[in-house]
């Protein structure tokens, strides 16, 4: 299980443990602003690395395009590319890593952008949806969820596409329905497409792409 | 002037199994109006329908391209959420929004001070930012002082003497459905061979849709309003409180629902969170962004009510029902709808008599579910039909078989079974497995009836056509598409009557300038607009008609339609490009009604499901390993997107069977679990092998023979993997969700 769910993976994946360790940080930062707002000088209590409050420039690369960017600290990944970027093929549902409705790839592996923060991103290799195919150039994936009708009311498909694709790519053409299923397991979908989702994943990856 | 048609009507697929039941294909005359379209009979050989084809919205959905309520990004957008109340019951005595009010950024703030809060999850307090980073920081500076009164949130609870009043009226909480009384039910069950009774208890489990409720709402500058909704009912969105706060004559106010990400009984009118973001609208002239919370939606988003069922059967020893009676509680949060358990139905009951109460109690009325009622319902009925069969030592399969009059389900009760191999895989004695792990098969039956409806209060629902010399084709109706298909479903009818392919057909739905549709409910939707496009598509070949008439210099009424091409008696021929090229550059724009359903001897539709489980007697956990869900929908209009909708119902099913309940603090009545982490969804890793099978009938109701399908899907998968568990461990689980727990206490009755 461990080597096909992509979010267990090490070091980049990011797991629960890290996910909580990141809250403790944010926690342990939020008490620095207060006490700056309290009258502190700034040299005295900020460390170098602390940003914000406040906007911070970024550049991302997201689906192979250099954006420079002014965002807040705390803004997540998926915020980013929602609103300034106008990328909302991925989709806030859970808002705690649960759903997987936000999966985009970091640096090629699948991530929930709920649980990155933008500034996090900066410098790495961002992937949305919209970067493997556009309606009239889909990708072999998406055409593959095409012609397997693999959603319905289509809100967590862009994710489940990620992770699907992340699977194919992975295992290529000897990927295995446990393998099709593990990838997608972090992935919820209330409509009840995952039988035709596998089939997508396994017909992507025997046809190769 | 109508005519008289008489065809064929009932199964056109499974030519060995139709054989053996009589009534599965039928004999019928109807009355066709002169503008409808000639019903097509069983076995006609059709082009597209009921081929496998992709939905068209798929690539758009597939890329990110699809634009939901939620990715509406306009121009000078504002940001709006709400303060809610904890407490099942609590005066709001009083909001200090004060910070809020003074931050930067903070464009409006609405509180409702002195107001009863009824449920958890009551709005104290809305806020309209300019960005969702100042919004969290306004919400989070809001003080709200609450007065806690005693709200019991459970039915249990609820149905206490004593207990507080959510109406503050009555004395008590319970409403009393009206007693249902079919036949002589007290000689049924005096004459009875054998009586079973059971007690069985449902959870209560919320819609998830994935995408909240919600609304961007715009007021524009020439004092009209754009609204972009995530609702399954867009012609008839912009009413009562919503559009009082948007201040806009309801006439200037358009509705899009391009795409929405789930409904299922949950988003037909605007909310009270809708109308607060309408305020902010009309109040800033900007446009206002308000989605639910996760946890809002959880809490006010919509649920199934749950239930306490006590029902009693009354059968001879050889597998004959004589009678069933019971009484039902549910919860109906403020004096909501869809609390009860709808378990009568399906079989032939010489007698039977029940009754439905809905319970009122401090938390968020339910909405309709999916089948409202009929999972609970059907839960109970079938538990008790199988203890029935055991208690006599019959197959439960050949109970049901003996007390099912409906031919189609007869049909599809002997497909399901080999398909499951029943023979070969239930346990003849129930619990008989050797070992920790226990397998066993169950069957239940589904219902629905459904065909459509020819009107609303607005008049005929009506389907527009538009097409161009160039032979582009646009069907147009304001009936949005939910998931479930309904685009690719119009686009194939009018493919079908016009020769041409559903992929080059132009399908618009979802905006309230289109002629009004249907809401999306009570699997209607389909079944509704489907024989309009038909009726259309002949409106539009009678203009073609006319305009090859003038052409050719003869009468159209010898102009016939075969073939796909248009023939006159000299033998001229046109194709249907051939026959546009005749249209002016401002188009054909022609309509087409739906007209009223004939009768048809299928009232109902019909469906059966099996479920095979391995039960882990150590554990308590359970697996369900394979379903095979047979159902009819009416005639199948795309192979394809209907079995996904089957799936679709059966993990549904599944989920509600096995791990959904919203859990209460027992004391405040708060939910305690409404994230997707503590509130489980069937996710793919408990994802087991379905075999969705469709038996295509002709329904004979309408042009197209079309019925509903979203809601049956659903209704018998619960019933299904219960009998299974009885059949494997030997004993029932009465209450879903069957958690690890419950079966364990289950088995420790049965050693007891």
């Amino acid at each position: 299980m461990s080597d096909d769910s992509p979010r267990d993976d090490k070091p980049s994946g990011l797991t629960r443990r890290a996910l909580f360790k990141g809250a403790g940080a944010a926690a342990a930062a939020g008490a620095v602003f207060r006490s700056i707002e309290a009258g502190a000088k700034e040299s005295d209590t900020v460390p170098a690395n602390v940003q914000g409050p406040g906007t911070v420039p970024v550049e991302l690369d997201v689906n192979g395009a250099k954006k420079k960017l002014e965002i807040e600290p705390r803004q997540t990944l998926l915020e980013v590319l929602r609103l300034p970027l106008d990328l909302t093929g991925a989709k806030p549902v859970c808002d705690r890593g649960t759903c997987g409705a936000c999966t985009v790839w970091l640096d090629e592996k699948p991530v929930y952008a709920c649980t990155v923060l933008g500034v996090e991103a900066a410098g790495r290799k961002v992937t949305t949806v919209e970067g493997l195919g556009t309606p009239e150039a889909m990708s072999s994936i998406q055409k593959t969820f095409v012609a397997e009708d693999a959603l319905q009311c289509g809100f967590c498909t862009p994710g489940m596409v990620m992770s699907a694709a992340w699977a194919v790519k992975k295992h290529g053409k000897d990927l295995t329905e446990d393998q099709a299923r593990a990838a997608c397991a972090g992935n919820l979908c209330r409509c009840g497409t995952y039988p035709h989702v596998l089939k997508a994943a396994l017909a992507c990856a025997r046809k190769g792409s | 002037m109508p005519r008289q048609v008489t065809y064929k009507v009932g199964i056109e697929n499974f030519e060995k199994y139709r054989k053996e039941v009589e009534g599965a294909v039928q004999e019928i005359t109807v009355e066709v109006h002169e503008l409808d379209a000639e019903p097509w009979p069983v076995d006609t050989p059709l082009r597209h329908v009921g081929h496998d084809i992709p939905r068209l919205d798929a690539p758009a959905k597939v890329t990110g391209a699809a634009k939901y309520t939620y990715d509406i990004n306009t121009a000078g957008m504002t940001y709006c959420g709400f303060v809610t109340s904890p407490h099942a019951h609590a005066i709001i005595k009083k909001v200090d929004a004060s910070k809020a009010e003074s931050m930067k950024g903070v464009l409006g703030v609405k509180t409702f001070e002195g107001n009863r809060a009824t449920y958890p999850g009551y709005i104290a307090a809305g806020v309209c930012a300019e960005s969702p980073g100042i919004l969290d920081d306004a919400l989070q500076a809001i003080q709200v002082d609450y007065e806690v009164k005693p709200g019991p949130c459970t039915t249990e609870d609820a149905m206490k003497p004593g207990a507080e009043t959510v109406d503050m009226r009555g004395e008590s909480n319970v409403r009393g459905g009206r007693p249902m009384q079919r036949g002589k039910i007290d000689e049924a069950f005096g004459s009875a061979d054998v009586k079973v009774a059971g007690e069985y208890r449902t959870a209560v489990q919320t819609h998830s849709c994935l995408e909240p409720h919600g609304s961007v709402v715009q007021v524009n500058p020439d004092g009209g309003a754009t609204v972009w909704a995530s609702t399954q009912a867009t012609s008839g969105f912009a009413r009562g409180a919503f559009l009082r706060g948007l201040g806009v004559q309801r006439n200037r106010v358009r509705v899009l629902t391009e795409h929405m990400g789930g409904g299922f009984g949950s988003k037909f009118g605007p909310g009270s969170w809708d109308a607060i973001a309408a305020e902010f609208a009309a109040k800033t002239k900007r446009p206002v962004k308000m989605l639910l919370s996760r946890r809002m939606e959880h809490l006010l988003g919509g649920n199934r009510p749950d239930s306490i069922q006590k029902l009693e059967l009354a059968g001879t020893k050889d597998g004959s029902f004589l009678g069933i009676r019971g009484e039902t509680w549910g919860t109906a949060g403020n004096g909501g709808r869809g609390a009860g358990a709808t378990n009568t139905m399906v079989y032939n009951w010489p007698a039977r008599a029940m009754r439905q109460n809905g319970v009122n109690t401090f938390s968020m009325w339910g909405r309709a579910f999916r089948a409202p009622r009929h999972p609970q319902g059907s839960f109970a009925m079938e538990a008790i039909i199988e203890r029935y069969a055991h208690e006599i030592g019959m197959d439960p399969l050949a109970v049901r078989m003996k007390n099912d009059p409906h031919p189609i389900r007869q049909v599809q009760w002997r497909i399901g079974a080999d398909r499951i191999d029943w023979k070969k895989n239930r346990r003849k004695v129930p619990g008989s497995d050797k070992g920790v792990v226990k397998r066993g098969l169950g069957c239940a039956a589904a219902r629905w009836s459904q065909a459509g409806r020819h009107m609303s209060r607005g008049g005929p629902y009506t389907v527009d056509i538009a097409i161009d010399r160039e032979g582009n084709v646009t069907v147009a109706n304001c009936v949005q598409d939910i998931g479930t298909g309904i685009r690719t479903v119009m686009a194939i009818l009018a493919a079908e009557e016009l020769g041409t392919d559903p992929s080059l057909i132009n399908v618009e739905v979802g905006d309230s300038r289109l002629k009004p549709g249907p809401g999306s409910g009570g699997s209607t939707t389909s079944p509704t607009i489907g024989p309009a496009v038909r009726t259309a598509c002949v409106v539009a070949k009678d203009s073609l008609k006319a305009l090859l008439a003038l052409e050719w210099n003869v009468d159209e009424s010898k102009i016939e339609w075969t073939d796909g091409d248009f023939v006159d008696p000299a033998g001229k021929r046109a194709t249907f490009p051939q026959a546009c090229s005749l249209i002016g550059d401002d188009g054909l724009r022609v309509s087409g009604q739906r007209q009223r359903n004939w009768t048809s001897p299928y009232r109902e539709t019909a469906g059966c499901q099996f479920a095979q489980v391995s039960v882990d007697t150590e554990t308590g956990v359970i697996t369900v390993e394979k379903v095979v869900a047979v159902h009819d929908c009416g005639r199948v209009v795309d192979a394809l997107t209907a079995r996904n909708q089957v799936n679709g119902g059966v993990i549904q099913g599944i989920s509600y069977a096995l791990y959904e309940e919203k859990q209460l603090d027992r004391n405040l009545g708060d939910m305690v679990n409404p994230t997707f982490d503590t509130y489980r969804i069937m996710g793919m890793a408990d994802c087991p092998e379905i075999d969705a099978v469709m038996t295509s009938v002709v329904s004979g109701f309408n042009n197209a023979g079309m019925m509903g399908l979203g809601e049956p899907a659903t209704v018998p998968t619960a019933a299904a993997v219960a009998n299974a568990v009885f059949n494997a461990i030997g004993v029932e689980v009465p209450e879903l969700p069957m958690t690890p727990a419950r079966v364990l206490t289950a088995l420790e009755g049965k050693q007891g």
